[in-house]
């Protein structure tokens, strides 16, 4: 009976090893042609290196400034994240504890963004007006402005979920409304923006446009700015290029195998009922 | 008392940064569409829908919608067919290893979309690309592309990319919208003589439709604004084949065409709160049933 299903289970196995496998043939052609040297990775072929080369790796570390990138993506996507995780907790915990009519009004308002494409030329004039164009603190609000309403509708819903009670109880107590905040509420909201800022982070980490259009100078460039301009420069150079986009990919792999269950928790809140 | 527990102040920060960055600027296209901004002129005059009357008339500005559309709806039904059958593959049919496989099929979203367009640069190269060589090794010489340069497939090439990196994502939200399904439903029918295929149809289809319809819209949403993939794969070319709509926009904000790009962008902007105003009373019509 057990060999009856093993056997019936085979072509389902095969056939999702296949598709892990073409999902995983770019990640891995990446990785060993960054080892290669420059002749082996002219083609970017799928064949294992002669020799292990990783001072491809030091290569595009000095070449590329790559570390000036690497400490830019750090810095926008930590700082964003941690913006986006203290307005929209405090947002979030606001707007769904009293629901009065502006109140809901402002939710709905907000969630709106989750849909709203940002309009980047107009985005110039408002940026000039506030002195925040090619500046660090500019990038990094503009980041968190895009996310907020994600976030808001991620937390409203999951703040529904702890009794109003325990509110209540730590008022009596003699709780400001911010202590209640800090001392009851966040700690009680930990798996939802950690969802929130694991989420956000990749997001960051990825942004393209945004630095485009509103980073001029170069020393201020993100990863993705970065690489994309290192290609430029490199094209057939596949094994430092294969090897600038390792660095550029580790940290969000490294961010996802640790925080897959908050990742997918989080993308498929909202989507799905229950 | 309320106000009082739960201060207003507390969600000014949050509706600050949204309306000033992304409100304001919406609004403010609502103008400066019906002007001829620009880089080399400090005054901005009113022209009325001579923007709009330009992005009809131009073969590139055209172009570029009708590429975004096309790129729009092909996306939807591609992700959508392929990641409901790895929905259904993963969910049914695999009981160990059924978390390694997600884990690899989403892995494609988190990584950054630039990175992807540079990787499949390399892959859908003519001469020396994996792709095309993998084609020749399996004696399928004549399906050998000039993937990125040939005009009339290169749109295709970049939605099959796209297809690649985006497919897990929405993979991942529809094994949600199978979990939810009640496994009694499949027993009784199981009971009535159902066979897989009525279980599919009669089933999971019918009960999975909300999900699938939060899957179309955030596929349509995404896909109406794409542009790194774009970039980094075709820059818009060869010709125009490839452009769309925020390629167009970014061209001509270069050049430093503002009106026109603003025109364009707002065109957008409306579109997308229509279908985005869809989407929040469909996910805050959910919210109420629960």
């Amino acid at each position: 009976m057990l060999k009856m299903k093993t056997l019936k289970s085979m072509p389902t196995n095969f056939l999702a090893i296949l598709i892990s496998l073409v999902m995983f043939v770019p990640i891995y052609l990446l990785f060993v042609n960054s080892l290669k040297d420059d002749v082996q990775s002219r083609a970017m072929g799928v064949e294992l290196p002669t020799g292990i080369h990783l001072e491809n790796y030091l290569t595009v570390i000095e070449q590329g400034k790559l570390g000036v990138a690497f400490a830019n993506s750090m810095l926008y996507a930590t700082g964003a994240t941690i913006i986006v995780v203290v307005f929209s907790t405090t947002a979030a915990f606001v707007l769904s504890r009293n629901r009065s009519p502006r109140n809901r009004f402002l939710y709905l308002f907000i969630t709106l963004g989750i849909a709203m494409p940002i309009n980047y030329v107009t985005l110039t004039k408002v940026m000039q007006a506030t002195h925040l164009s090619n500046t660090v603190a500019g990038i990094m609000i503009l980041y968190a402005a895009t996310k907020i309403p994600f976030a808001v509708f991620l937390l409203y819903a999951f703040i529904e979920s702890i009794p109003k009670e325990i509110d209540e109880a730590a008022i009596i107590d003699g709780c400001s409304p911010f202590t209640l905040f800090l001392n009851v509420i966040f700690p009680l909201l930990t798996p939802a923006w950690v969802t929130t800022a694991i989420l956000s982070f990749l997001d960051f980490w990825s942004e393209f446009i945004l630095p485009l259009y509103f980073l001029q100078s170069s020393a201020k460039w993100p990863m993705t700015l970065a690489v994309y301009n290192f290609f430029g420069m490199f094209e057939t150079r596949w094994n430092l290029v294969s090897a600038d986009i390792v660095l550029t990919i580790l940290p969000v792999v490294v961010v996802y195998l640790i925080g897959q269950r908050y990742i997918i928790s989080g993308m498929t809140s909202g989507a799905v009922k229950g | 008392m309320k106000n009082k527990m739960y201060p207003f102040y507390f969600s000014l920060g949050a509706i600050v940064l949204y309306s000033l960055f992304m409100v304001i600027p919406g609004l403010m296209g609502f103008y400066l569409s019906f002007t001829d901004w620009n880089r080399y002129s400090s005054e901005i005059n009113f022209i009325g829908f001579q923007n709009f009357a330009l992005i009809f008339s131009k073969q590139n500005y055209w172009h570029s919608i009708s590429n975004t559309i096309i790129f729009t709806i092909v996306t939807i039904v591609l992700k959508t067919v392929i990641a409901l059958l790895l929905a259904l593959l993963l969910s049914r049919g695999l009981k160990r290893f059924f978390n390694f496989h997600r884990v690899i099929i989403y892995l494609p979203a988190i990584i950054p979309m630039i990175v992807v367009g540079i990787v499949f640069r390399s892959i859908l190269h003519p001469t020396t690309g994996v792709l095309n060589e993998f084609l020749k090794g399996v004696g399928l010489d004549f399906l050998a592309q000039h993937w990125l340069t040939n005009p009339d497939i290169a749109l295709y090439s970049v939605i099959f990319v796209d297809t690649w990196k985006g497919v897990g994502f929405i993979m991942v939200i529809l094994i949600a919208g199978l979990q939810v399904i009640p496994a009694e439903y499949y027993e009784a029918a199981q009971i009535d003589g159902a066979n897989q295929w009525d279980e599919l149809w009669k089933i999971t289809l019918p009960l999975l439709m909300p999900t699938l319809t939060v899957t179309t819209v955030l596929n349509l949403l995404y896909g109406l604004k794409v542009f790194d993939i774009v970039w980094v794969l075709t820059n818009g070319g060869p010709g125009y084949a490839t452009e769309t709509v925020y390629t167009v926009v970014f061209k001509e904000f270069s050049k430093g065409r503002y009106g026109v790009s603003t025109a364009l962008s707002t065109l957008l902007f409306v579109i997308m709160s229509i279908c985005g105003y869809w989407l929040i009373k469909m996910m805050h019509a959910k919210e109420v049933e629960t």
